[in-house]
This record gives C-alpha cells, structure tokens and sequence, in this order.
C-alpha cells in the first residue's frame, strides 16, 4: 500500500511528540493527570496559533519575519483598547489583518522579497505595541481571560482549544477549495493563474488568514498571561518557523500541514519541560530546541524527503 | 465535417526570427490532426496560437460558437484544451484537488468527492486499469502517472465538454501498453465528433492514429494529406528539405585521443566519447536529454569547492537567461569570468590585463558596442550570444561544451561563430555543440542522436544528412 | 556619472539631512558630540552589516540568523578567557576569531548536509549558539582589560577608534570586492548560482568562505562591543539581527543578490542612529523611532523595486 506523502509528513512530528511526552510520564508520572497536562499544555494555545499564521505563509513560498512583534502588538491591543473602548479594539484588530492582506498583495505584485517586507513590518508591529504600552500592563478583557481560565472537564483548555484550532485549520487549509487555491499557488502558481484565478487576490487573502492566526495568538496569549507586554512573544517568530518546519511544512512548493504544525509547535512547546525534568541546564534549553530542529532535519533527509531531493 | 477552430494566414515573429511564417489550417469536428516537423519548425507556435496563448502578429483565428477576440478564457471555454509537456499539475495537491482548481465549475458543497469522480471517471475512460485514486497526491505519484492524470484531465467533462484536445508529446513518458491505451482512446474520442490535435516523435502513433497529416517546416505547412497517404518514409522526406546535403569540407576520420567520455548511463543507448580536435554535434528533438548529458560532461570536470588550476570544460549557454549571463554586470566582467585565474595573480584581479584581453575578444569576435564596461544588457541577443562564446573561447579548457548556443542569434553572427569554431578545432580545441538547427549538425566531424533520453544512433562523416538524422530522432522511422 | 548609479549615495544624503534636523533641534550646541556617537555606534553596526552583505550578495534566500549570537558567543568566550589581563588581548582576539570561522563553517555544513535553506541552517544553529554562550556566561559580567576598554572607548585624530576598525574593515572589504577573484565570484553566484557553475566558479567554496566571513565579522564585531560596553551581555546582540539586514538594503545592495554596495552601509548606519538621535532629540519615544525604522525598510525596497523595473 502506498502510503500518500501527507501521511508520511505526519510521522515525524507526531512521533516527536509522543516520544517528549512519554519522557515526561516516565520522568513524572504525577504529570500524567488533569493539573499535570494543564501546566504543561498552558501556553499551547498561542504557540500553536503563531505556528499556523506562519504556516500559512509558507504555503505560499514566503517568509513572515513579523511573526514576534506582531502577536506582542496584539497583546498590548487586546490588554488596553479591547478593555477600554471594546468597538475600536476590534477595530484596530481588523484593521490589522487588513494590513496583512494589502502586504500579502503588495509583496505579490511589486515582486517584493517577502522575508525584507516582513522584516520591515517587524519594527512597525513592535513600535505600535511599544507605543500603546512603554511598560508590560494592561489587563485581559472579561471574557478572554475567562475564555482561557476555563476547566473544562476531563482534558484541559491548553490541549482541548489546541485541538479544537487544529481541526478547523485543517478543515479550512486541508480541506475547503480556499485552501486548495493558496497551497496550489505554493505548488504551481503559473497553472493555477492559468486555469484563471487571481492570484492576487488569493494571495491577500492567504496573508488575511495568517494575519487573523496572528491576532487569535495574541489574544489567547493576553488572556493566559492576564497582561499585555510589547515583549512578550519576541521569539514566537523563531519559534512559529521552527515548529511549522518541525511540523513537516517546507519552504516552497506549497508543502504544508496544519496538523503537523501544531504537533511540531506542540513538541517544542513541550521540549522545555523536559529538559526541565531532566535538569538540562535552563542554559542549555534554546540550544536543544536547536537540536531538535537540526536532529529533524537530519532525519528528514535520511528518510529522503529533503526538499532538494525532488 | 464542421471546422471547430480556423487559423487563416497566421504569422508570428519573435524580434528577427519568423516562428510562422503565413499558416493556414482548419480543425474540423471527428478528426485526429497529426502535426509532425523537426525542431523550430513552428509546432509550439501554432499550438499556443490555436490554445489563445499567442496572438499571432498578422492573421486570425476563428472559432465555431465564439465571437470576439481569441484568448485562453475564449479557447477553455469552447472546449478546447491543451496538454503540454511540462507538468502543469500542482505536485503537492491531491489529483481531486488539481481537478478543482482546472474546473472551476465544481465548485460548492461536496466538490472534493465530485471532482474526485470526475477524476476517476475520466482516467478510467482513458486508462483503464490504471491504479490512481483521486486522494493522492500528485507529487507522490510516478511520472508516467502525472502524465495520465494530465492527459485524462484534458478529456474530463466537468461542466464543459472537450471538443478539442491538443496532445504536444503525450507518450513521452508513457510505457507502450498506455501509449496505446491513450491512442485507443482518441481514436474513440474523434469517433465520438470530437477532435485532436496530435504531436509526437513516434512516427508509428502519427501514422495509427491520425485520419490527417500535416508537416511543417520552416513555419509553414509542408505537406498536408490523409494519413494514408503517408509512409514512414515518405514523412520523413517531407519533413527534410528537398535540396538534399550540400557538400562541406569535413574532417577525415578522427585518430586523435579520447579527451571526454561517459558511459552509458542506467537508462541504456550508447557511450560517448569526445577525440581532441573534434566538433562532435548532439542531435535529436529538442528536450531528449542532450542538454542533461552537456550538465554531466561539466560537472564532472569542474571543482565546487575550490577553483580549478587549468580548466577542463568551458560552456556556452544558450537559454542566456537562466545559465548564461549575469544581467547586473557589464560586457568586460561578464566575459572575463571564466578565465579570472588567468587574470589575476594571488587572487587579485589584474585589472589591465582583464580590459586588454576583453578588447582583444572584442575585435576576433566581433562585438558590436562602443564601450565594454556597458551593461551586458544593453546589447542585441546576438551579441549577447557572442559575449558568452568570448567567455568560453578565452578560456584554456581544451573542450568547450555548447548548449544549442545559437537559438535567436541572426545569420551573420552563425556565420562567423562557425568559422571560428572550425579554426579553433583545426589548432586542436574539442567541441561538443547541442544544436536543434540541421544545418548545424551536419556541420559536425561526428553526431550523437538523442532519443528518450539515451544516445540511439552516432553518425560519422557523409552519413551526417537529415534525413539519417530525422529518421533516429523519430522513433520507428529507421 | 548619474545618481542612479550610485544608490549608496541616497543613504548619505539621508543621514545628512537627518544630521542637519537634529543640530537644528540643539541649535548647534551638541555638533560635535552627536557625530562622535553617531559614529562609534554605527561602527558596530557596519562591521557586521559588511559581513551580512556579504551573504546576502550571495542570492535571495542567504541570510545571516546567526549573526547576534555568534556576537554573544564570540564576546562571551573572549572576555573569560581574557579575565581583564592585557596580555591576553590578542589570544582573545584570536578566540574571538577562532568561534567565528567555526560557527562558519557549521553553518554551511548544515545548509550543505541538511540541504535546506540557509535562514533556517543559521536559525537553528543561533539556538545552539545562544545556549552555549549563557552557559560559559551564567549572568556574570567579566570585564575586559582596561588597556582594550581604553581603545574601544577612545578616539584617534578626532575619530572614535571603533569607526578606525569599522574604517578598516570597509576599505578591506570594498578590496576585497572590487579587486579580487573572490569578490566577483561572490555576486557572480547571486545574480545566478546556474550560470555561475556553469561559468567554473566553485560554487560551494566560495559559499562557505562568505558564511565564514559574515560569522568572524560579527564576531569581531562582539568583541569590540563587549568590550566598549565594559562586558558581555547576553541579549547583546539582539538588535544586530535586524540592524545587520536594514543597513545592507538601506545602502544600496540589491536583496535579491548579485549587486552589493560597500559604502552604502556607513551612510545607512549613521542614518539608522542618527534618526534614533533626532527622534530622540524631538521627544518621540522608541516606538515612534521603531516604526520610523520600519517604514523607512518598506520605503526603500518598494522604490528599489520600481528603479528594478524602470531599468
């Protein structure tokens, strides 16, 4: 039986997963209930969601560079404006993902690299956020921060809105005609011009999407932390391509997979709890993340999957 | 028999070069039209002015059903589709998937299980037995398979029905059992009132399938005629020019030493093998492996990791865009990058002897500019050309390696790079020349003929005619 | 000749108008003292941005992640080893060297080996990197020699002794551009690494010695500011990753490769630090001078791209 090369793209980063966590039971077994998958499941929600806002823009061969300091520019909106004045709050925020759209249609038409466009948006998220909050502050509106202080029964909010956001970007990536047309963009864009669709437009609208990720992350992030800070998810944007590559994403050709995203920003997620348990150094933790990413890679290549090998 | 699609007097140039030169042609419903003719013989051309991609400089296309200006929207939309040799296929969708993203008309709730019986319903009338499922995904699949998705993708009805399909080199990557099944296929097809456009180099497929032949040569229609009114032979013929082989000054058999050989590789055909002073020509249709063989000979002279001290190979590109010049830079640098380490001593560029050696090349080979330090950009295509032989000549590699190096260049420039690639020969220099254009073969010592990838016929001395040629690079018409 | 020619110009005239604005603010006062510190803090970031130049001449897809922490790394290891004895300065240049050609050379061995694109081979590796400079750090604060504190601090003739290096570095690099095989093989591969190859440059060679270069730049680079800020801090480097990227396209250098530009990155420093004084000067706080910064990125790769077309 031939298996299909999703399928295959998949293993990696599920097994990952597994692996990390069955290190975790056996190094604390305590871990293995409600409260133990709560704490290490805490902040799953805005990885994971960062993580899929890259990944989106992977699909269509680019790189987003703003990830970071866009969901910190979130968190400063969702902890000041969307507590004071709720109506311009959500306006700033759609009015963000407008500015995402006209990027996505901006670095299309005028051919622009993508990775030196986001690079410069990097600066403008974090000097907005600065702007709105010089200090860390602010407090989470009502309702997110009840949103995500939520126990729900048996599996805890970390891991069930993780899954839940994981099965409804598959639907919408994997699944929906929409999401055919961005990954076919990643794939072929000339045939896909050729059967005439915008391109243009499917572009936009591919960077709306990851604009809407972004502002979703930022939001569950301000909830969970109960504060805004312009600071406060810098390394997201390291973090979103790590995870996304980790996930079985590639950078070209429209390879892409919600699911293994949010397996691989999962796995990095949890990768710090277990060098914690198995008292690696706190020093030494960015570095296993690198590892792992490398270590990855290297087994992506030695099961003949590398990009290159096409 | 109604005309479906009516080209009348269509004429295309590109800058100095006539790609279709006056053709007129009629496709009428229940035919299967076999277009045949030798590299630059204006095929593609006359495809994509039938599939509205061109629009041709002077004459007009006529549909039935279709009023107003030609285009792609116009053609797709009278049915008309286009299978081209290049993989139009989204390699990581799913052939569902690629199904709707080709028809936009499966659009709405439950579109992946409909495109997928589309899919299904078209590759199991077209290839029956074949064992592809709608959910996998197209780069998972073998390339003979992409072929057949493509080509069933071009028969599918998804709201508008094929009344034309046009099939440039369908078979090339198919085995004989679905090559028949696709011939099988249109024979039903254009039995059925629909009609095909067929090209390929496998003059057998032409002659079983076709009801009418038509040659081209030199952008013009050469002979047109029912198809049995043709033989292997006599479609050869058609296809070479009636004037025969003028006589040229060749050398006698070559006894010098062998300078650059490679085996044949997993895939079968001959060996080849280079002899210094030789000019040996790699023929057949364009695309068959002749410039893949050009990138092995180079790579397997050529260092990656630290600069060569005497160069083996030297290349001359000729799709100048993708691995010929460097657009930023000036005519001087562009030529004086192959030979730097000549140029230069401990790395650093001796700057004077880079200018002189540039004016040099200049006036030998003739490049029209006022100033070398101009961009390369700023000289005809033909110059261009000559710039990159100026690199390739200055170097001290033994064998230079050409890459069809002479496609857009104008009949002046060819005259006086051949006179110079015979010179060069005579004091001993190798060359291996790719060409698509006859006149250039047969003006080789000795010629590979390229089929399917592999080597299938070397041709030595008077033997080097089109029509010996012609008849290797078509399958079953030796 | 034409300004068109001469993109690097644009920034110089830039950073001399933003000059101008903010002498104007102090009405003259402070002439002296703005242009010192103008210069000893663009220094740093023109010795690393020449070496991220460097790669980013190498074709789209080639850039440098790895940059702030090869900084960290390189400054952390050679103020311990150093420990405030002079006579260890040079040793510790040479350590600082030492890690930069290393970090090099893992970083093209994992772009080669792993074959993947270099901004995820440099990601990956600047994880690893991070991690071994907070481990040798562990928050203490070594100080450097005086004797080198001295020269990083001081001036020569009226110029910060650290824009002398960055002087020096500049005018090695423009040689080494304009003037050797290596610096036309380097653009050669980023205007097309096809042709290149096919020209007998040897492309991976070149590639390595160019992510080697960027590396012991920023290492020189961390040395000098470690040791001008009187210690290694970890997140010293932080700001360099961006800085690094906008001063090479702000100055001119194509970021789609091929086509780099020396002297363009000294105007696009002293602008970038200028416009943080002026900012500064006429009370806007960080943000307003980050998205300042941002825009003026956006800015300028939109007008480089319609000179791209215009040509």
């Amino acid at each position: 039986m031939r298996l299909s090369s999703d399928a295959l793209r998949l293993i990696l980063p599920v097994l990952a997963l597994a692996v990390l966590l069955g290190t975790v039971f056996w190094l604390r077994p305590n871990t293995m209930g409600y409260t133990g998958l709560h704490l290490l499941f805490k902040l799953a929600l805005p990885i994971a969601l960062a993580t899929l806002s890259q990944m989106v823009i992977l699909a269509v061969n680019d790189i987003d560079l703003s990830t970071g300091p866009f969901v910190s520019f979130v968190t400063c909106v969702t902890a000041t404006f969307l507590v004071d004045t709720p109506a311009l709050g959500v306006l700033i925020l759609l009015a963000a993902i407008a500015a995402y759209a006209a990027l996505g249609m901006i670095i299309a038409w005028r051919q622009l690299p993508a990775i030196v466009v986001t690079l410069g948006m990097s600066f403008v998220w974090s000097g907005l956020a600065v702007l709105m909050l010089p200090s860390p502050g602010g407090t989470a509106p009502a309702w997110i921060a009840a949103l995500t202080g939520w126990r729900p029964p048996l599996v805890p909010f970390g891991v069930l809105s993780t899954v839940v956001v994981m099965v409804l970007a598959h639907l919408l990536i994997m699944r929906s005609t929409l999401g055919v047309l961005i990954r076919g963009i990643g794939g072929n864009e000339r045939s896909v011009a050729r059967a005439g669709w915008s391109v243009l437009r499917a572009r936009g609208i591919a960077y709306a999407i990851a604009g809407a990720f972004g502002v979703l992350s930022g939001m569950s992030l301000t909830g969970i932390m109960t504060s805004g800070d312009a600071n406060m998810a810098v390394n997201y944007t390291l973090l979103s391509i790590a995870g996304a590559i980790l996930g079985g994403c590639e950078f070209m050709g429209g390879k892409v997979s919600p699911i293994g995203a949010v397996f691989g920003a999962a796995t990095l997620l949890l990768a710090t709890s277990v060098f914690t348990f198995l008292r690696v150094p706190p020093d030494w933790q960015i570095g296993a993340q690198g590892m792992i990413l490398i270590a990855v890679l290297a087994l992506r290549i030695a099961l003949g999957r590398g990009e290159a090998s096409r | 028999m109604t005309a479906l699609v009516e080209v009348t007097g269509a004429r295309v140039r590109f800058g100095e070069v006539v790609a279709l030169d006056g053709v007129s042609l009629t496709v009428a419903a229940g035919e299967c039209l076999g277009l045949v003719g030798h590299n630059g013989a204006g095929k593609s051309t006359l495809v994509n002015v039938l599939n509205g991609g061109l629009a041709p400089t002077e004459g007009a296309v006529r549909a039935s059903g279709h009023d107003g200006d030609w285009s792609i929207a116009a053609a797709r939309a009278i049915g008309l589709r286009s299978v081209f040799q290049e993989l139009s296929l989204c390699p990581n969708l799913t052939v569902a998937e690629n199904a709707r993203l080709m028809h936009r008309s499966l659009s709405g709730r439950g579109w992946r299980r409909r495109a997928g019986d589309v899919a299904r319903a078209a590759l199991d009338m077209v290839f029956p037995g074949h064992r592809i499922e709608p959910r996998m995904q197209v780069g998972s699949l073998s390339i003979a398979e992409r072929q057949m998705v493509e080509i069933a993708m071009a028969f599918a009805d998804a709201g508008i029905a094929p009344r034309l399909v046009i099939l440039d080199e369908p078979t090339s990557s198919l085995d004989a059992g679905l090559a028949e099944q696709l011939l099988a296929h249109v024979r039903r097809f254009v039995a059925g009132g629909g009609a095909v456009i067929l090209i390929t180099h496998i003059l057998g497929e032409i002659l079983s399938t076709a009801t009418r032949i038509v040659v081209m040569k030199d952008g013009r229609i050469a002979a047109e005629r029912p198809a049995q009114a043709f033989t292997h032979a006599t479609l050869v013929d058609a296809m070479g020019s009636p004037a025969g082989d003028q006589d040229r000054s060749r050398r006698t058999a070559q006894t010098g030493a062998a300078v650059l050989s490679l085996p044949a590789g997993a895939r079968g055909g001959g060996d080849f093998t280079v002899r210094k002073g030789e000019v040996v020509g790699l023929a057949g249709l364009a695309g068959h492996g002749q410039t893949r063989m050009l990138h092995a000979l180079h790579d397997l002279k050529t260092p990656q990791w630290w600069p060569a001290r005497d160069p083996q190979v030297a290349f001359v590109a000729g799709d100048r865009r993708v691995n010929g010049t460097f657009d930023v830079w000036s005519i001087l640098r562009n030529i004086s990058i192959g030979t730097l380490s000549d140029l230069s001593r401990r790395g650093w560029i001796d700057r004077r002897a880079e200018a002189a050696r540039g004016r040099e090349w200049q006036s030998r080979i003739a490049i029209r500019t006022p100033d070398l330090n101009l961009p390369i950009l700023s000289l005809s295509g033909g110059n261009q050309q000559k710039a990159l032989f100026a690199r390739a000549l200055s170097s001290r590699a033994p064998v230079v390696l050409m890459d069809d190096p002479m496609r857009g260049v104008d009949v002046g420039t060819k005259q006086e790079v051949y006179a110079m690639i015979r010179a060069e020969a005579k004091v001993g220099r190798t060359f291996v020349w790719y060409s698509t254009e006859m006149d250039e073969i047969t003006l080789c010592d000795r010629v590979y003929v390229f089929r399917d990838g592999v080597i299938v016929a070397e041709l030595e001395g008077d033997a080097i005619t089109e029509a010996n040629v012609l008849s290797a690079s078509f399958a079953g018409a030796a | 000749m034409s300004i068109s020619r001469k993109p690097w110009l644009w920034s110089f005239v830039a950073a001399l108008v933003v000059f101008v604005i903010t002498i104007a603010a102090t009405a003259g006062a402070s002439t002296g003292g703005v242009m010192q510190a103008a210069l000893t803090f663009a220094a740093i970031s023109i010795i690393v941005g020449t070496g991220q130049m460097f790669v980013i001449t190498l074709g789209p897809g080639n850039i440098d992640l790895a940059v702030p922490a090869t900084m960290t790394l390189a400054a952390t290891l050679a103020l311990k080893y150093m420990d405030g004895v002079a006579v260890l300065i040079v040793p510790g240049l040479l350590i600082a060297l030492g890690i930069g050609v290393a970090i090099g050379v893992l970083n093209y061995a994992l772009i080669k080996l792993l074959r993947i694109p270099p901004i995820i081979a440099t990601l990956a590796m600047s994880f690893v990197i991070q991690s071994t400079a907070i481990a040798t750090n562990r928050g203490l604060r070594i100080k450097p020699p005086q004797m080198l504190a001295d020269f990083t601090t001081g001036s020569l003739l009226g110029l910060p002794n650290l824009a002398w290096v960055a002087l020096l570095v500049t005018v090695a690099a423009w040689l080494l551009l304009n003037r050797t095989v290596y610096g036309r093989w380097v653009p050669a591969i980023g205007q097309s690494i096809a042709a290149a190859r096919m020209a007998g440059v040897p492309v991976d060679g070149v590639r390595l010695a160019t992510y080697v270069l960027c590396a012991v730049l920023a290492a020189i680079a961390g040395y000098l500011m470690a040791s001008f800020s009187g210690g290694a801090a970890l997140d010293m480097g932080k700001e360099y990753l961006l800085m690094s990227i906008a001063v090479v396209v702000i100055g001119g250098s194509s970021v789609a490769g091929g086509d780099s530009n020396v002297p363009g990155i000294w105007g696009a420093s002293l602008f970038m630090y200028l416009v943080v004084t002026m900012l500064n000067t006429y009370g806007l706080q960080s943000g307003a001078r980050q998205i300042f910064t941002g825009i003026i990125i956006i800015t300028v790769i939109l007008v480089a791209s319609g000179r791209r077309r215009a040509s």
